[in-house]
């Protein structure tokens, strides 16, 4: 877009006049600042780099204050961030400050995925500053704008080169954040090790395509100072908010058996650098940077997910609300197609149920016909049997009476019709004894060799109805 | 004061008195002392540590050698992947006639990676190989010359800049506290105050106690022990962890030449007690200590391996039910879980089959019947 404007502007008429008295309007500077002065600065610093490696005492030596911190633990199971924001206060200059602390960056055995909680965070905030300007009702002027303007990588002083985890996370942080690698506990390498080091780190970065902040060199007024500094990156800092009495100044320094490192001379270490470049003089190019490149690249990636372009086809200029347009149609039909679609799927599914009701329905019938027929069959030869039992016993009953007809029919003497009664009888009652034993041995056999154990009681209640068992003759 | 040196005093006194009585095996200490410089001794040491806390300088610097020439360090982009390797190198030196071989195993790559998971594996590998190849030799037939190269100590570097043990080094000593004699150590002791050494100190004590991590402790000193040995150990296992410092240059200061690191504000000289705790590491290493390691190494983690070794072996033939073969045979290089459960299944499996053809069987010779 910005491109375009400089295009209309260049083809309008342009004349430049010379004024011929003083106007007055040279002091807009000066009422931009009293007026940026009156609302108040805000910056947001983020510190990555491993746990115990000098975050917090570095930002503590360089706002000359102590911020509330606790020491965090090795042992997180993965990278959080922590924001905390302050209100710092110099001469008449509001700043409202916001410290982010990657806690347990570096201390997993598997940092696959460390740097992914950063590269969210940032999203997050660039995710809602475009909210708000999206906003309908917005109020930019007094949005506190949480994004990220720098974010300061402490590499550890190895003295060899970059850590693997290093090259990985700036190169998925250095198209989101303007990033400046400082070394960290400088006071550990020696000047010729650190001028080593600082060279293997910079083609590292150069030779992987990490781009890293480079101080502007386009305005006359830091040029100079800027480009030299570029040279000096990563700045070799160490921190300290001890005071140690050096000579007759008593100056924040570290105190060793050896020798006192103080964090302010140029020749210790590169603390006074970073602050000049950080704080004292490019702090406005870095929210600028952010919010001109970083945020608009942001910005351009969410909007064309979205689908917005800013030419047609037919390369025509499109306008946000044609498109948005466009959206919500395409959006409310994709809402009525799925409808349709969902409604289709309910009623097959009904439809397959049925079915499958029916199918069980039926094989339900046909086993119950199944069962009634075995059933009536079984009755069947039921009721054969009985009737070959009741053949049998009529038989057996005739016999019966045949035989007692015989014995009668011979009329003899009283005892020997006694005898004979008592022998009949015995031979009646032996008849019918060897009969109930022919009927005990068919008792016996019976039951057991019946199919069924309807069958078997049929035998047995034949039995039982029988007359030589009603008599109880065994 | 050396060993030998204690001695030989004590020997003086015994001759003075009863010379008549004398028998003469108060000697044996000196003919032991012969014979010792006349075979040599070896010893193994490993470093281990992420790269860049100093391994290799402290290395020189306690040999007093250069044993990394022309070494070849790797960009931060090779070593996204990198994978752990095991390098040795061996040198002989001599010093008033006793000769040491000395073996510094090294491991670069270990915890460089994005992924370090079980990076600390090839070097429990390498350790459990050179005690398995010492098994097999010793168990051979011709044992006159058996090579040695088990590793009897391993230096551990803990990097400064946190604020004591990280989740890596607390992995990587538990794996190996069973089968080598560790030795925590403070790497670049210079970014640390002395306050902060201490406290530094007191944390990774308390974490490795913490955590059941058993590191090399020195050995109790004897009752008889003079005063001044005493309190030297007293002082000594005060202060492990060691924080050291080494350094190949050699630079001047207050008039004398020392190896030291130059800074714009001071120099750092290694030797100076006051500095960092490289002397009484040195001592401890090789002066006073190194034969308890290899002792220790011998007779404890060697014997732990072996009778582990062994006892696997035993577990494994029972199952197999086959007589004991007089020539002990080695087990498989470690079976891993994976396929050792397969087999236990299938194991159980193949019962279970068995046992349902034996019920079919008995039922049907019950049908028969």
């Amino acid at each position: 877009m910005a491109a375009t404007d400089v295009d209309v502007f260049s083809n309008e008429e342009k004349r430049s006049l010379s004024l011929g008295g003083h106007v007055g309007f040279d002091s807009l500077p000066d009422q931009l600042v009293s007026k940026s002065v009156t609302q108040g600065f805000c910056f947001n610093i983020l510190c990555v780099g491993e746990t115990g490696i000098g975050k917090s005492t570095l930002m503590n030596t360089l706002f000359n204050t102590t911020f509330e911190n606790e020491e965090a633990s090795h042992y997180q199971n993965g990278v959080y961030l922590r924001p905390r924001t302050y209100d710092l206060q110099e001469s008449n200059v509001h700043l409202k400050l916001t410290i982010v602390d990657t806690v347990g960056f570096g201390d997993q055995i598997n940092k696959e995925e460390s740097y992914k909680p950063i590269v969210d965070y940032i999203d997050t905030q660039f995710e809602n500053y475009l909210q708000e300007e999206l906003k309908i009702k917005r109020s930019l002027f007094n949005y506190h704008d949480t994004r990220i303007h720098i974010c300061l990588y402490f590499i550890a002083p190895t003295g060899h080169s970059l850590k693997s985890l290093d090259l990985v996370t700036m190169k998925k942080l250095d198209s989101k954040v303007n990033i400046i690698p400082i070394i960290a506990k400088a006071d550990t390498i020696s000047k010729s090790e650190l001028h080593k080091f600082k060279i293997k780190i910079m083609s590292e970065l150069v030779s992987n395509g990490v781009q890293i902040y480079q101080f502007p060199t386009d305005d006359d007024a830091v040029a100079e100072i800027n480009s030299s500094m570029n040279a000096h990156l990563p700045f070799a800092v160490v921190g300290s908010v001890e005071e140690v009495k050096v000579g007759n100044k008593t100056v924040r320094a570290r105190q060793y058996p050896w020798g006192v490192v103080q964090v302010e001379n140029e020749s210790h270490c590169d603390f006074v650098k970073l602050r000049e470049m950080l704080i004292r003089v490019n702090m406005e190019d870095l929210r600028e940077q952010t919010h001109a490149r970083h945020y608009e690249l942001y910005r351009r990636c969410k909007l064309e997910e979205m689908g917005f372009k800013d030419t047609d086809p037919d390369s025509q200029p499109f306008s946000l609300q044609e498109t948005y347009e466009a959206k919500r149609k395409e959006f409310l039909g994709d809402l009525q197609r799925k409808e349709e679609e969902m409604r289709q799927m309910f009623v097959n599914k009904v439809k397959e149920t049925e079915a499958e009701l029916k199918e069980k329905e039926r094989e339900l019938h046909d086993k119950f016909e199944q069962l009634k027929r075995m059933h009536q069959d079984e009755k069947r030869k039921v009721e054969e049997k009985r009737k070959d039992l009741e053949e049998e016993i009529n038989a057996f009953n005739t016999r019966k009476v045949a035989a007692e007809t015989l014995s009668l029919s011979q009329p003899l003497k009283k005892d020997k019709d006694r005898k004979n009664r008592s022998e009949k009888n015995e031979n009646q009652s032996g008849m019918s004894l060897s009969n109930s034993k022919v009927m005990m041995a068919k008792a016996n056999v019976e039951p057991l060799n019946c199919q069924s154990w309807w069958q078997a009681i049929q035998c047995c209640t034949c039995l039982v109805h029988n007359d030589a068992w009603k008599q109880g003759l065994f | 004061m050396t060993t030998s040196a204690r001695y030989k005093s004590r020997i003086f006194k015994t001759e003075d008195s009863e010379d008549k009585q004398y028998v003469g095996f108060a000697t044996l200490p000196n003919q032991v002392h012969r014979k010792s410089v006349k075979k040599g001794f070896d010893f193994t040491l490993m470093v281990a540590g992420e790269s860049g806390l100093g391994k290799s300088t402290l290395v020189n610097s306690l040999f007093l050698t250069d044993l990394y020439k022309d070494r070849k360090l790797l960009n931060a982009e090779e070593r996204i992947n990198q994978t752990v390797e095991i390098t040795k190198h061996t040198v002989d030196i001599e010093e008033k006639g006793v000769k040491l071989k000395l073996t510094i195993v090294d491991t670069p790559g270990f915890g460089d990676a994005v992924n370090n998971n079980e990076c600390w594996k090839p070097i429990t590998d390498y350790i459990d190989q050179q005690f398995e190849q010492y098994f097999r030799d010793e168990s051979g037939l011709n044992r006159k010359n058996i090579l040695d190269n088990r590793v009897h100590c391993c230096l551990y570097f803990i990097p400064p800049f946190g604020h004591g043990l990280r989740p890596v080094d607390v992995e990587f000593m538990k794996a190996l506290h069973e089968k080598v004699n560790i030795i925590p150590l403070i790497a670049k002791a210079d970014c640390l105050t002395p306050n902060e050494i201490k406290k530094l100190k007191d944390r990774v004590r308390d974490e490795i106690e913490r955590f059941g991590i058993k590191v090399y402790q020195f050995p109790e000193c004897d009752s008889d022990e003079d005063e001044e040995f005493k309190q030297m150990d007293k002082e000594l296992k005060e202060c492990t962890p060691f924080a050291v410092i080494g350094s190949n240059t050699v630079v001047e200061a207050r008039g004398q030449r020392v190896r030291g690191r130059l800074y714009p504000w001071g120099i750092v000289e290694v030797e100076n007690q006051s500095h960092c705790d490289f002397v009484k590491l040195r001592n401890m290493l090789i002066r006073s200590h190194m034969h308890d390691l290899k002792d220790v190494t011998c007779d404890v983690h060697y014997e732990n391996y072996r009778a582990h070794c062994i006892q696997e072996m035993t577990s494994k033939l029972a199952q197999d039910n086959r007589m004991d073969s007089p020539i002990p045979i080695l087990p498989l290089p470690t079976p891993d879980a994976e396929t050792e459960r397969l087999i236990k299944m299938k194991d159980e499996e193949l019962k279970r089959m068995q046992e349902m053809l034996e019920k079919m069987q008995q039922q049907m010779h019950e049908k028969d019947q």
